[in-house]
């Protein structure tokens, strides 16, 4: 084992260039899969005809398949079938789509926990149903929604790391290239990524703690 | 779908599934183990126990599961253990997993109300009496769906054990893929296998959900 | 009508963030020798983890080796400047999907010429003649292909020629196929198998990053590389081929094959 030489200022730059790009596929995979996801589930807990029942298959389909092989048919099988993406636009559009339908259960649970009473009053005091929604039913749901959602996004963070199956320069790939130098940066090496992501998704779930105390 | 390339490549698939149920159902009774002793762990009134069933919870949950697995693979070997890529593999996914399990029956067993603990101790049961026949059985109504739930998830990420070659399912699907250049099939075939092992756990999972939340 | 509404905005919703996936994705752009001289600039599929082919420094961040130092030899022949080439990453699983998307214009990888592969893609001529061989530890009871037994444990890269051929030369071994050649070899000195597999060139490379490896026996297959252009595309083939047969004629081929093998090509 040699942590000196495996914590040398080249490599430790080489790791932190994957960290951004896990990062940044991270963050971008979090906003388009929340939106997505929120609206997948709000769909869901409105029952709006054909739309609802033909997503309620995909979710089901989607979260019952390995997210690996989602990034490697993202990869490798969507360009036989017209839509070419690299290794960014693949992890993005893959860790997008698994995790919008992750997140949507999360969502319509969390707004089914509404209870239908309040609905009723809302509805039978005049508001329209999108009024209802907007105004009694979203802001109570989002407030339980929290703690769950921010698991996904830790989730989603870590599952970046898959990614490296299809050589994409985050920090696991670039974990990889650093111990295939020498064998004795293995230890030293895994060792500090976990750290790295441990220190950036345990600043994830402080801040959830923080959010679900004061309420938003 | 293209069943010849099921049929040319069927003694690849069939060796690649059961792999990934062995694993699956390895990784269930192992983390499951794991992750019973680490929740108990943190319930005790021992100080050094809690902390160190804390510190494994929050380590886990907050580093990929390809990195656990590495750690297994490529780092134990410098420690002078060498495992295979399966054993390195499920070890991976049971420790990986326990720390969520931990979690759920913590949880689970938090819940039950501790006037009833106290009720039952001054009767005169001792802590372990107390466990198995007050909290317990009714911690598991709680427990239950949260297990199912990773229970799944346990199964998909066994698509790991192919990154460390591990014979898994994932692992022949992605060899069939590049020898067979049919990428879209072959990862279509490997979908199936997936859902034919999770799909009827989500259903059935769901169903005990029900089941369960109707004694209540 | 409200209730239309509703449906027509989130339809509208969905299909924009479809339209942002699909925007992340590379836009279809035929290859060919005209489109890349319109783009001034030659975008070549090497492997990033083979010494002495292709390898990524994470120091500097460079990629050198004998596939890039060619790579940047066609450039200049096709477009006038050795710099006008861009190099994006390829493994063995990936050279030819990537390829076939239009995303690299050519693979210059360690790719052997099979028949197989040439339904899929076509070749230039050879320009590296290499074999298989076994990367063992010093000291290995491993001496050559005649000491594989099935009770071996080999090890190589997904979608490597090698792999066929090792199982071929000793049927029932038992291979680990990994994603990359340095994942495979990280593996091998983590004890995990007994001897790696592949083209000796690449072998040669890994023996020289670790001095505790070293290459045994003698080649027992034929690997001619040739560079690898999408089907369909005779006049890069064409370009190429020019362009490999100028650099053998006035020794600039023999420079670079010393540079980096160490020795003069084989007549």
């Amino acid at each position: 084992m040699d942590f000196a030489g495996a914590y040398s200022g080249d490599f430790l730059i080489f790791l932190l260039q994957g960290l951004l790009i896990t990062l940044k596929i991270a963050l971008i995979s979090i906003i388009l899969s929340f939106t997505l996801g929120t609206l997948i589930g709000i769909i869901r807990y409105a029952r709006v005809p054909v739309l609802s029942p033909v997503l309620a298959v995909l979710v089901e389909l989607l979260r019952n398949l390995p997210l690996l092989l989602i990034i490697l048919f993202s990869r490798f099988a969507l360009p036989d079938l017209g839509l070419r993406l690299g290794p960014e636009g693949a992890a993005i559009a893959a860790l997008t789509v698994f995790e919008m339908a992750m997140i949507s259960e999360v969502v319509r649970g969390g707004l089914n926990s509404i209870p239908k009473g309040q609905v009723e009053a809302a509805r039978s005091s005049g508001l329209s149903s999108v009024q209802t929604l907007r105004y009694i039913v979203l802001p109570q749901g989002l407030r339980r929604m929290i703690p769950p959602l921010v698991s996904q996004f830790i989730s989603l963070l870590k599952d970046t790391s898959l990614a490296t199956a299809i050589a994409l320069a985050e920090l696991m790939h670039n974990a990889q290239i650093i111990i295939g130098h020498s064998y004795n940066y293995a230890i030293p090496v895994l060792l500090l990524c976990a750290a790295i992501y441990f220190t950036v998704n345990y600043l994830l779930s402080l801040l959830s703690r923080r959010l679900e105390n004061k309420g938003v | 779908m293209d069943f010849s390339l099921l049929s040319d490549n069927i003694g690849l698939f069939m060796q690649g599934f059961m792999n990934t149920i062995w694993a699956s159902l390895l990784g269930l009774a192992g983390s499951f183990i794991l992750g019973t002793i680490i929740a108990v762990f943190r319930m005790t009134r021992s100080r050094p126990l809690v902390w160190f069933g804390t510190a494994y919870v929050e380590f886990f949950r907050n580093i990929p599961l390809l990195l656990v697995v590495f750690l297994f693979y490529l780092g134990l070997p410098s420690l002078g253990i060498t495992l295979s890529g399966f054993a390195s593999g499920t070890m991976g996914l049971a420790v990986y997993t326990s720390s969520f399990i931990a979690e759920a029956i913590r949880a689970g067993i938090m819940a039950v109300p501790k006037g009833q603990t106290e009720a039952a101790r001054s009767s005169g049961l001792t802590y372990v009496q107390t466990m198995f026949y007050v909290i317990l059985p009714q911690a598991i109504k709680l427990v239950i769906p949260p297990l199912s739930n990773q229970f799944i998830n346990l199964v998909k990420n066994s698509s790991i054990l192919s990154i460390v070659a591990g014979f898994d399912l994932m692992y022949y699907g992605d060899i069939v893929a590049t020898e067979t250049f049919d990428t879209i099939n072959t990862y279509l075939f490997v979908a199936l296998f997936y859902l034919i092992i999770t799909l009827p756990l989500s259903y059935g999972s769901r169903v005990l959900e029900r089941k369960l939340a109707r004694h209540d | 009508m409200k209730k239309h509404w509703k449906m027509i905005s989130l339809g509208m919703a969905l299909c924009l963030a479809m339209t942002v996936l699909a925007g992340c994705g590379n836009k279809k752009e035929e290859g060919g020798l005209g489109a890349i001289k319109d783009r001034g600039k030659l975008v070549v599929g090497v492997k990033f983890d083979t010494k002495l082919f292709g390898l990524k420094d994470p120091s500097s961040g460079n990629v050198e080796g004998f596939d890039i130092d060619i790579s940047k030899q066609l450039a200049k022949r096709i477009l006038g400047d050795e710099n006008k080439v861009e190099f994006k990453e390829v493994t063995s699983k990936t050279r030819i999907p990537m390829l076939n998307n239009s995303e690299i214009d050519m693979v210059v990888a360690t790719m052997t010429i099979t028949e197989e592969r040439k339904k899929e893609v076509d070749f230039s001529d050879v320009y590296f003649q290499a074999g298989q061989s076994l990367l063992v530890k010093k000291g290995s009871p491993i001496k050559g292909i005649e000491d594989v037994t099935a009770d071996t444990k080999v090890m190589s890269s997904k979608g490597a020629t090698s792999v066929k051929n090792i199982k071929e030369k000793v049927p029932g071994v038992t291979v680990l196929e990994f994603d990359n050649y340095q994942d495979a070899f990280s593996a091998l000195k983590a004890g995990q198998g007994d001897a790696l597999t592949t083209d000796d060139a690449i072998l040669y490379g890994m023996a020289a990053q670790d001095p505790n490896y070293e290459v045994v026996g003698e080649p027992f297959t034929d690997e001619p590389y040739g560079i690898a252009i999408q089907k369909g595309n005779s006049d890069l083939v064409q370009a190429v081929n020019d362009a490999l047969k100028e650099m053998h004629e006035n020794g600039e081929y023999d420079a670079i094959y010393e540079k980096w093998i160490g020795k003069k090509p084989a007549e």
